[in-house]
């Protein structure tokens, strides 16, 4: 019989019950919360005469709609301008509180885009079963959980019964074989698979990423990685857990200590795929091969090497795609065949729970110290992804090199990501942005985005259109 | 939950791949608190010409005179035609309410993301996968013939067309149940309550680290 894969070892370890229409029940050790996708599920409880199953096993911080400038963050609830925001971020304080929920609220120096919140507390540990309503959860498989985004029924599900109903999904293995080259990330090798694979290539899979270049990313980086599994279709991602994983971990506020942390990351070595196990699809890719990415689409697989063009539609020969590629163009208001480095840009934005941690502020810091933001560039924003990402960035004096570039340094949130708040891109305008989705309106309505990795937002920044971080360094 | 037999309704059609959730309900009507009211905004950026606002008229608004759903013949469509990989993007259940909330019972493509899918089956919305010939075909009726209308009933997990084909579909029992009968999910799930229950206690036995409490995790 053939071993198992990472993804099977943590079905197996959490199956309730299998039942025999196919469905099984699976047990859910711990559920983010935020106040978009929440309300009515706390309000269907209510409805029902109903408790949290396990009300400790939930983690609330509000994100996608909360301020990001310092004025209105600074007043608590009664600084947030639009009303309907308020109503929302005030109904997670209030349900967190009715429901004994622990929320890391608005101005906790804790509170931060959900995703980045989880690992940073040790909230999310290896082997765990994570869901959120959020499509991104499949952020936390960076860590070796089985984590994905979920409906809001489901999220009521999950909190009545501590369980959800699901099939169990094939196994697919993505393997980065060899080195990155210098000035390429993590980013970019996820860009480069969903380019390969397509934003329906996973549907239907878990994706456990490995080869040398996944076991070389930080787990910061793999976090970037698994964020965007979802963007290939694939509800969740996984890396094997190794020691990069457990010294991430230690010693996080939530993280066990003392014996039971010996006891668990025992327990977690074992988290890795068997060599035999069998895996339903395999891809490929060669590390050395991936430049940095830029998506000159509306969707992430649409995407380019920074030194090559805009694709042809014309020379396109299926029917669906080339329309596709066709409507992207138009709404992106780009010629086929211009060359990336050609696109100019009007927007720049760092943020969102792809690209917001530290280490990600490092990288953008690194590129625009003592350059200055080109005259072109209407605005470039900063958005670290939590209270404490913030601080450790100020700590490091990273907010000085932003502001003296030119770019604004700004309180955590989801932001210019998917422009629920204030920040907004506006109607032809084209942004640089370490963010996950380039949908049409995504970022603000009629906006233009081009995904890209921190650096290259950065590089962007300095430039004034896109540019290989590469040569950007050496110049 | 709404039961879901037989949907007899005119079919939209909607020529377009990679329908992602941001067009199904652009971000700002995420705002609301409810689950309700979601349908007038149902594809605002490509029904609209202007920028919809949470709380705009929108009987008020200039409407885009291209978009499917503003022409006539397909003004009380209850069964959406769509390509490849629809509801992509975002989990927001906010989509399948919108839709719902429009009128549509029943959505058709080749392929759907899989959290859309999921969470269509929690609303009384039916997507039904067909191969994308088929899907092809039915683009080239419904666009050929006014008033296109298809009969799609659960029961026998069918779906019939105006000259009487007869096609059929595939659809997960447990959810096909669920729609039939309407069921409660959660109440379902609280029946194994006492099998939750027993697991639950093992597995705090063999992983003991996931179930200290938040902030106070063996320190």
């Amino acid at each position: 019989m053939a071993g198992k894969t990472l993804y099977d070892k943590i079905w197996d370890a959490h199956l309730v019950r299998q039942r025999e229409d196919g469905t099984a029940l699976i047990y859910i050790d711990r559920q983010l919360i935020h106040e978009v996708t929440s309300p009515q599920a706390f309000e269907g409880l209510r409805l029902a005469g109903r408790k949290p199953w396990r009300a400790e096993a939930n983690l609330a911080t509000p994100d996608h709609n909360i301020p990001t400038t310092r004025e209105e963050r600074s007043r608590g609830l009664d600084g947030i301008k639009d009303p309907i925001s308020r109503i929302q971020v005030k109904t997670l304080d209030e349900n967190c509180q009715e429901f004994g929920i622990l929320e890391l609220g608005m101005n906790d120096l804790r509170q931060g885009i959900v995703h980045v919140v989880g690992p940073e507390q040790g909230a999310t540990l290896p082997g765990m079963t994570i869901v959120c309503g959020d499509s991104h959860t499949s952020t936390h498989g960076a860590l070796g959980a089985l984590a994905h985004g979920i409906g809001t029924s489901e999220v009521e599900h999950v909190l009545a019964t501590q369980c959800l109903l699901q099939k169990k999904m094939k196994n697919m293995l993505v393997k980065v074989n060899g080195k990155l080259g210098p000035g390429v990330t993590a980013k970019d090798i996820v860009l480069a698979i969903i380019g390969r694979i397509g934003t329906a290539g996973g549907t239907g899979y878990t994706i456990e990423f490995a080869g040398e270049a996944i076991r070389s990313l930080s787990v910061e980086g793999r976090m970037t990685v698994c964020n965007m599994a979802i963007e290939a279709g694939a509800r969740a991602g996984l890396v094997a857990v190794d020691d990069t994983t457990l010294d991430y971990l230690k010693g996080r506020p939530f993280a066990p200590a003392g014996e039971l942390w010996e006891r668990a990351a025992a327990a977690w070595k074992e988290l890795v795929s068997d060599a035999d196990a069998h895996f339903d699809h395999v891809v490929e890719l060669e590390a050395d091969t991936i430049e940095p990415q830029v998506t000159w689409g509306t969707s992430p697989e649409m995407v380019a090497p920074v030194s090559g063009s805009i694709p042809d539609p014309a020379v396109e020969t299926d029917v669906s795609r080339r329309g596709n590629m066709e409507q992207a163009l138009k709404y992106m208001g780009l010629q086929p065949s211009t060359a990336i480095r050609d696109i100019q840009l009007d927007y720049i934005f760092i943020g969102s729970c792809t690209n917001s941690r530290i280490e990600d502020l490092r990288e953008a810091a690194q590129v625009v110290k003592g350059k200055k933001v080109a005259a072109n560039i209407e605005l470039a924003m900063v958005v670290p992804g939590s209270g404490l990402v913030k601080q450790q960035a100020e700590a490091e004096g990273l907010d000085r090199i932003f502001i003296e570039a030119g770019l604004e340094w700004r309180e955590p949130g989801c932001s210019m990501c998917l422009a629920m708040n204030a920040d907004q891109l506006p109607a032809g305008k084209h942004c640089a942005s370490t963010s996950n989705r380039n949908f049409e309106g995504r970022q603000g309505f009629g906006g233009r985005t081009h995904l890209v990795s921190p650096a290259m937002a950065a590089a962007a920044a300095v430039a004034g259109h896109f540019v290989d971080v590469r040569q950007l360094n050496n110049a | 939950m709404r039961k879901f037999s037989v949907v007899e309704g005119v079919v939209i059609p909607l020529n377009r791949a990679n329908v992602d959730t941001d067009f199904i309900i652009p971000k700002q009507f995420l705002k609301s608190i409810k689950r309700t009211g979601f349908g007038p905004n149902l594809f605002d950026e490509h029904r609209y010409l202007d920028k919809g606002e949470p709380d705009a008229d929108n009987s008020k608004r200039p409407l885009n005179p291209d978009f499917v759903l503003n022409q006539p013949r397909y003004r009380n469509g209850t069964i959406l035609l769509a390509r490849e990989n629809f509801g992509c993007g975002s989990s927001r259940e906010h989509a399948p309410w919108a839709l719902d909330d429009y009128g549509i019972r029943v959505i058709i493509a080749p392929s759907f993301a899989d959290i859309f899918f999921n969470n269509c089956f929690k609303n009384g919305l039916l997507p039904i996968v067909l191969e994308k010939e088929i899907v092809s075909k039915l683009f080239q009726e419904v666009e050929a013939n006014e008033g296109y209308s298809l009969s799609v009933d659960l029961t026998s997990q069918t779906i019939t067309t105006p000259s009487a084909e007869v096609i059929h579909f595939e659809v997960d029992e447990y959810k096909r149940q669920c729609l039939l009968d309407g069921l409660d999910e959660i109440g379902v799930t609280l029946q194994d309550a006492d099998t939750i229950r027993d697991f639950e206690q093992q597995w705090r036995e063999r992983a003991p680290w996931y179930f200290a409490t938040p902030g106070q995790a063996g320190n």
